[in-house]
């Protein structure tokens, strides 16, 4: 069984990280074909004086970062009012927000293109310029954020004892102070795991991007896919070797911090224990 | 502090930008360039009558296989010692950290007919094999793609199942068949219903893994759609009644399988 | 030794263009007419290009990188994006999305736009170097008062293939309806292209808008689609270099550039082939309009328009261009033919509404190869996903209930 096991695991990550160690290896390829033909490291230097390829990046980024902080805000107050409200309307709310993460991104991206092509003849008409391009990317992405948000923070507005505020009120805090030094503090682990799932899906997004991009701007995964209609340049490659291994560090770290201080928990409840014994 | 107002700002933003724009499909949907009410979009979506039944048949195809797959996975994990399960659980998500655009631009390089698989087989005096531009390296795309969509969930229901609980059966004299399906399915079944929604939804309406993987010649759903308002003309009334169609399937599958209806939805989606 | 000779040649041209205009430019970095050139400087200006995949000179091969060197000169910044067919450009203008300052559509294309009202008259006054196109593109049937486009290159459909593979020299459409090459052909994935093989094959004129014709050359299409490996745009360019298949129907000059990867591949141009020009417009919403004819007219600055077509590799209708190519690519009968070679070669012009919308609803069926319709099917779809849905939601709140 426990063989079996291995075996399993290890086909089934090959299969996973295939494709991946393909890309990375054709990172470091002499040519611009999708044959190998010698190594070379130039790709790596070349993607940082391509423009097409950093504005994208950058555009990106800025897009991930403006889109989920305020996904973040608008989520968590509508958090703290959804966790208030109840019956037809709590539902109703939470229907809405269901929407877009059950919804076929397709049908988000178009209905997005609908409504912004809408919208630009109805402002057109009213003189007032109207264009796709950074707006429509963040409006776009806030939208498919949000849900994130809330479906995070909501149970643990639920966990939170209600007794709390009023205590802190009791102790002379005001409304402002109650909400900022407990409820917040209270539910700050659900706040930044929707930060960061929201993070994560708009920097991965391409579908809605796709949709929704101006003439100006495009997202990096916009500008991979106008690129697999000819040839992916290795620069994308190496920029997504980077990517990739920038997150496995974090993530390794993080890691063996959180083992490092499950390790110190425990040893520290054993001494505590052992303490207790030598006094019992 | 029973505000309830903090939540307007997001409220009218849903509708603005949820509501209005899923109208608007609808709006589109029965109407014709002129405006006017019309039933032709949606007849004419029946034409795809054909592509929409092979993409659920890939779909339903690649669910399976998902299923298949990601169960013994799971259950591996499930098994195993919490750091074990976590590593794992971190391996299986790590590859979303690269484009997933790029990874099936990987693939392509895999399957060619010059490509690395087809190189692998030649020493051996096999193939080459058609595997690019296929059915089969479709439904390869959408498995490869989100199984960790079934993963997830999976993972989450069984990690609950205590071991005591199947060690319990064991002492009540059930064989490991036995164990395996009257014990652990039956308690991962929300976990598999979850995990058969989070993958089917996504590879219904893919253009892309299509369009890369399938060599523009096995279009689906998705590819019909994109079709309509980016790729060969721009024709939003059938492309919104195709959608339309899309979303209603989708709507179908979701209320039949129970998913919508069940309670904590939220901690399954997420 | 081709780059070598290359970069011979353009440097040679540079020295004496620079020292024939030493005169008229003193701060002489350029032979470009700094006066008209430098009247947007300092403004912020920006252009949105919206382009063919690789179909501009970008700096590789040594050659000009064409947009970095209009920003140096004018301060007018280049926003660059591509799309992949003449028809996914259509959809975004057509959808008015986004507002482009320069496109490259192709001629039944440009006529197709003028038509809809979708581009701009140019203002010639303001692309002098108008000039320097030859005679026989000025006034052509797409743009006959030539007010909307500048034509950019051209070019002839034709078929390249594996030598090694086929085994033999391709003298014929038919070869693409061949089954000894099945999964071994890549064929257009554009409807006019894929219409224009077919049509072309039967014999049948590709401008053609009776339906019956359609139909057939629709019919022979979806014959063809069991053979057919994929439809492609530029993907062909890394399977026919890697040996990916071994016929495709694709353009003369991408041939070139394929051969200097893979040297097994050969080129049939039929004798009645597409005679396709690319040209340049001005979308009507365009925001810039002025800039725009600036770039057009830079495109056209003879040294310019040459580097630019030397990584093209089409045909440039730029005669002061041409005459800076390398000897073997400007006397390359393959890309510049004497005139009884065109002569039976057709231009696509731009068909009717209905026309147009019928070839799109069989391009489509092509593509997802279709042949059952029922008018009743998707009525019949809806009623039955709602009685589930609805069945489904009653059955399980009644369950509910019963619990309690």
């Amino acid at each position: 069984m426990r063989a079996f096991a291995r075996t399993y695991l290890g086909v089934f990550m090959a299969f996973l990280y295939a494709p991946i160690i393909v890309l990375i290896v054709f990172s470091f390829n002499e040519s611009k074909g999708r044959t190998f033909t010698g190594f070379t490291g130039k790709w790596y230097v070349q993607l940082f004086s391509d423009a097409a390829v950093m504005d994208a990046l950058f555009t990106t980024l800025v897009v991930a970062f403006v889109s989920s902080i305020v996904a973040t805000i608008m989520g968590t107050a509508a958090a703290i009012g959804l966790n208030n409200m109840e019956g037809k309307l709590k539902s109703g709310i939470m229907g809405m927000t269901y929407l877009p993460i059950i919804n076929p991104e397709i049908i988000t991206g178009v209905s997005f293109m609908l409504l912004f092509v809408v919208a630009k003849d109805f402002l057109g008409g009213l003189g007032v310029p109207f264009q796709f391009g950074w707006a429509t990317l963040i409006i776009a992405h806030i939208t498919f954020n949000v849900p994130y948000v809330i479906l995070n923070v909501l149970p643990k507005l639920r966990q939170m004892d209600g007794s709390l505020v009023d205590a802190a009120m009791d102790l002379g805090c005001n409304h402002w102070q109650a909400f900022t030094k407990v409820v917040i503090h209270e539910i700050k682990p659900g706040i930044i795991a929707g930060f960061i799932m929201a993070l994560t899906f708009s920097m991965d997004d391409f579908v809605v991007s796709y949709f929704t991009t101006g003439a100006k701007h495009q997202t990096l995964s916009v500008l991979i896919y106008s690129m697999t209609k000819k040839r992916v340049s290795p620069e994308i490659n190496a920029l997504s070797t980077i990517i990739f291994v920038v997150v496995l560090l974090i993530l390794i770290t993080v890691n063996l911090v959180e083992r490092r201080n499950i390790n110190k928990a425990r040893k520290a409840q054993l001494e505590r224990k052992r303490e207790g014994g030598s006094f019992g | 502090m029973r505000v309830k107002a903090s939540s307007y700002p997001y409220v009218a933003w849903a509708l603005l930008f949820v509501a209005i724009p899923l109208g608007l499909i609808v709006y589109f949907s029965f109407t014709d360039a002129a405006g006017s009410f019309t039933l032709d979009n949606i007849i004419q979506a029946g034409i795809y009558s054909n592509v929409i039944i092979k993409s659920v048949w890939l779909s339903v195809i690649s669910t399976v296989i998902c299923l298949l797959l990601g169960y013994p996975l799971a259950y591996i994990m499930s098994r195993s010692n919490p750091i074990t399960a976590r590593t794992i659980l971190l391996l299986v998500m790590l590859p979303m950290w690269m484009n997933f655009l790029l990874r099936t631009y990987g693939w392509m390089t895999i399957l060619e007919n010059n490509g690395i698989l087809n190189q692998f087989f030649g020493l051996f005096g096999l193939g080459p094999f058609e595997m690019i531009n296929t059915q089969g390296a479709v439904v390869l795309g959408m498995v490869y793609n989100y199984i960790p969509f079934m993963i997830l969930p999976l993972h989450s229901v069984m990690s609950k199942i205590g071991n005591d609980v199947i060690e319990a059966a064991q002492d009540l004299g059930a064989s490991p068949i036995s164990v395996l399906s009257e014990v652990v399915v039956p308690l991962s079944m929300p976990g598999i219903k979850t995990g058969i929604i989070m993958v089917f939804v996504p590879a219904v309406s893919t253009f892309i893994i299509s369009q890369m993987l399938g060599g523009g010649g096995n279009q689906l759903i998705g590819d019909i759609i994109e079709l309509q308002f980016l790729g060969n003309a721009y024709n939003p009334n059938l492309g919104s009644a195709i959608s339309l169609v899309l979303m209603v399937l989708v709507l179908m599958v979701m209320s039949v399988s129970g998913f919508l209806s069940d309670d904590n939805l939220e901690e399954r989606v997420l | 030794m081709k780059k070598v000779l290359a970069v011979l040649v353009s440097l040679i041209v540079l020295t004496t263009s620079f020292s024939s205009v030493c005169f008229a430019a003193p701060e002489g970095d350029s032979a470009y007419d700094m006066e008209y050139y430098s009247k947007f400087q300092g403004q912020g200006v920006e252009i949105n290009v919206y382009n063919w995949g690789e179909y501009i000179a970008d700096g590789e091969d040594g050659l000009m990188d064409i947009n970095a060197e209009f920003t140096e000169l004018t301060g007018i910044k280049v926003n660059y994006l591509n799309y992949e067919t003449n028809e996914a450009m259509y959809a975004k203008i057509k959808s008015g999305a986004n507002n482009y300052d320069v496109i490259f559509p192709s001629d039944y294309m440009v006529s197709r736009l003028i038509q809809e009202g979708l581009v701009q008259e140019i203002n010639f006054d303001n692309v002098p170097n108008f000039k320097y196109i030859d005679k026989s593109f000025v006034n052509p049937i797409y743009d006959p008062e030539q007010k909307y486009s500048v034509p950019y290159a051209w070019n002839r459909v034709a078929i390249i293939y594996n030598k090694e593979k086929v085994g033999y020299e391709i003298d014929s459409w038919d070869v693409l309806w061949d089954s000894a090459f099945d999964g071994q052909i890549l064929m257009f994935k554009n409807s006019r292209d894929a219409f224009g093989v077919a049509q072309m094959a039967l014999g049948f004129d590709i401008n053609t808008e009776d339906i019956g014709e359609l139909d057939e050359a629709a019919a022979l299409l979806k014959a063809q689609k069991p053979l057919v490996q994929a439809y492609v745009m530029d993907q062909v360019f890394d399977k026919m270099q890697n040996n990916e298949a071994a016929i495709a129907t694709y353009y003369v000059g991408d041939y070139y550039i394929m051969k200097e990867v893979n040297e097994d591949l050969g080129l049939y141009i039929p004798d009645a082939t597409n005679l396709f020009v690319d040209a340049v417009c001005i979308p009507s919403n365009a925001q810039n309009k002025e800039a725009a004819e600036m770039y057009i007219n830079f495109l056209n600055e003879p040294q310019v328009a040459a580097d630019n077509m030397e990584y093209i590799l089409y045909s440039t209708p730029n005669t002061a261009a041409r005459e800076l190519l390398p000897d073997e690519m400007k006397n390359n009968p393959d890309l510049y033919p004497s005139a009884e070679d065109l002569a039976n070669d057709v231009a696509y012009i731009n068909l009717s509404n209905s026309a147009n919308l019928y070839m799109d609803s069989l391009w489509t069926e092509i593509l997802a190869d279709e042949e059952g319709y029922n008018s009743w099917f998707m009525p019949a779809f809806f009623i039955v996903a709602i009685v589930a849905i609805v069945a489904s939601m009653v059955l399980r709140k009644r369950k509910k209930s019963r619990d309690r």
